[in-house]
């Protein structure tokens, strides 16, 4: 069943978008990622102009990221204090974020340059995750024990707020940081972020595992939906009629991520996360590397 | 309705301003206005006509019939990868003034049997003619790749079409010609034009336009994301944040 979308101007397949917003959904329920890194480079492959794919993308995670979280909510996986501090700190950072990138644009190549980014880090985090989940796997198997809560230069900072569903005690400083960080990245490359704070809430605040996708998805939430906003109301590149294809398969696919989610363990599912980071990534990578069978592209002038 | 919009062409056609009188063309379309709906995949437009003539058919060389059909046309950037530091990098460019973005070409026999090249350049006829390119930049030496390019993209997209057998003519007297839209069309103006020649020189024109639209919710959503922005945005939040609960609560009342 074709449908013609009224903002790209393009008819697609309408059973193609609801299965790629279920897969997609299926992934942020499990891992707390909102699946922008994935969404949006699968858009641009079946044929969605770029500017609309990234824009619809952002509002097609505001539903996926809204019904996981219900979920999370539910289940009392969410730490709000947490996620709130996250959020101060995401605003200030995508705030930042959009105007380095209206920078990059004037200067052209930002397309270059938000590949480059994803190939990075992507690579990075996909690289050192996969390193430490195989290891904590070997560590549970063979029966030794990781020594909890090491303490650290992190926790001599002041201002120290207590967590109580993350069970922490430690100073604002940190989250804001990551918060901040993670909302530069994420309006740089246009996604919600959650591939990055989500080993960066493990690694970097020694979160439980099981309490970081809930508050991730939390961030991600109000993160997206700012960004939905910014794209509707500047650029006028969010599809509506795309975006209801996408969101009514990923809200179905995230009940079942969730559901997938709580029956692995943590470290299997941070394995299974690391791997998938490192395939977009490796994609990524082999199109920058590899000669492209068109050399030539065609753009809009402004 | 095409019988209809038959006789409104037929009685227009005296507002036709002829190259030259002997010959004129009457013209008759499947349809003059295109709707894009939510389900639009595509539509076929039949271009049929006579040539009206008050003399015998001439001697000499045989009646061609060439048909174009153009959309709204936008200046477009063409861009070029280049290997730098191992990496593939958009490096040169050339802006191209003018790209319609559709334009279909059919013809009654091969395009410079039945076109000179003055004929085409003035008429602007052929692919490469239609679209205009002046000002590359100073640093590309070879801005007709880019051109070529931009033809070569837009022909794998069914977007730019040259069919050279696409018009079938009777009898020197009757033509008919069918042209693909594809799905992936933008609304506007699709101006279509009919010549007829003889020996490659243009012998009579015609020209009249194909309205092409959104309508129904298409247009409804396009004018609001574009009128009014901000609602559209929160339209779209609203839409998400509830399919989102929608699903959360439907799946709780599954499990319990």
């Amino acid at each position: 069943m074709q449908i013609y979308l009224p903002i790209a101007e393009i008819s697609v397949n309408a059973f193609l978008l609801l299965g790629l917003g279920g897969i997609v959904g299926i992934l942020s329920g499990m891992f707390g990622v909102g699946g922008g890194f994935l969404i949006t480079p699968l858009l641009f492959f079946i044929g969605i102009p770029p500017a609309v794919a990234v824009a619809t993308g952002a509002n097609q995670i505001v539903a996926s990221s809204f019904s996981a979280l219900l979920a999370h909510l539910k289940r009392k996986t969410v730490d709000l204090r947490m996620g709130s501090v996250l959020l101060i700190g995401g605003l200030v950072g995508a705030a930042g974020g959009v105007s380095i990138f209206n920078y990059l644009k004037s200067l052209g190549q930002v397309d270059l340059l938000v590949n480059l980014c994803y190939v990075i880090f992507l690579g990075i985090i996909g690289a050192l995750m996969f390193i430490e989940s195989l290891n904590a796997l070997y560590k549970t198997r063979s029966g030794k024990r990781q020594p909890r809560k090491k303490h650290t230069w992190i926790h001599k900072l002041p201002f120290k707020m207590r967590f109580r569903v993350t069970g922490l005690y430690i100073s604002v400083i940190p989250p804001l940081l990551v918060g901040a960080f993670v909302g530069l990245l994420a309006a740089i490359m246009g996604v919600g972020g959650g591939f990055i704070m989500v080993p960066a809430m493990i690694y970097l605040l020694g979160m439980p595992t099981k309490v970081v996708v809930g508050t991730s998805l939390f961030q991600i939430l109000f993160v997206t939906a700012f960004t939905t906003l910014l794209h509707a109301t500047t650029n006028y590149t969010v599809d509506i009629v795309l975006a209801v294809l996408l969101l009514v398969g990923g809200v179905v696919g995230a009940q079942f991520g969730t559901t997938l989610g709580t029956k692995l363990k943590a470290e299997q599912l941070r394995i299974l996360l690391a791997l998938l980071v490192l395939i977009v990534c490796g994609k990524l990578a082999l199109d920058l590397l590899l000669q492209p069978s068109e050399l030539y592209s065609i753009g809009f002038s402004s | 309705m095409m019988g209809r919009v038959f006789v409104i062409l037929l009685a227009c056609f005296a507002l036709v301003a002829p190259v030259q009188a002997e010959e004129d063309i009457v013209l008759g379309l499947n349809q003059t206005e295109v709707s894009i709906s939510t389900n639009f995949s595509g539509s076929e437009i039949i271009i049929f006509g006579a040539v009206k003539r008050e003399t015998p058919i001439p001697e000499g060389p045989e009646l061609a019939v060439v048909v174009t059909v153009s959309g709204p046309s936008k200046a477009v950037v063409v861009r070029r990868k280049e290997r730098k530091f191992g990496i593939w990098v958009n490096t040169d460019s050339v802006e191209v003034d003018r790209a319609p973005s559709f334009y279909a070409v059919a013809t009654s026999g091969p395009i410079h049997e039945v076109l000179t090249r003055v004929e085409d350049l003035r008429y602007k006829i052929s692919i490469p003619r239609a679209i205009r390119s002046v000002g590359a930049p100073m640093e590309v030496m070879d801005s007709a790749a880019f051109t070529e390019a931009l033809i070569r993209i837009r022909t794998r997209a069914d977007q730019y079409q040259l069919d050279e057998d696409g018009v079938t003519v009777d009898q020197q007297t009757l033509f008919r010609a069918t042209v693909q839209l594809p799905a992936a069309l933008v609304e506007g103006d699709y101006n279509t034009r009919i010549f007829l020649t003889r020996g490659g020189e243009v012998v009579a024109q015609y020209e009249t336009l194909i309205d092409v639209r959104k309508v129904g919710l298409e247009r409804w959503l396009y004018n609001l994301s574009r009128e009014q922005s901000l609602i559209y945005g929160l339209l779209s939040l609203a839409i998400a944040i509830s399919a989102g609960w929608l699903a959360s609560a439907a799946f709780g009342l599954i499990r319990r």
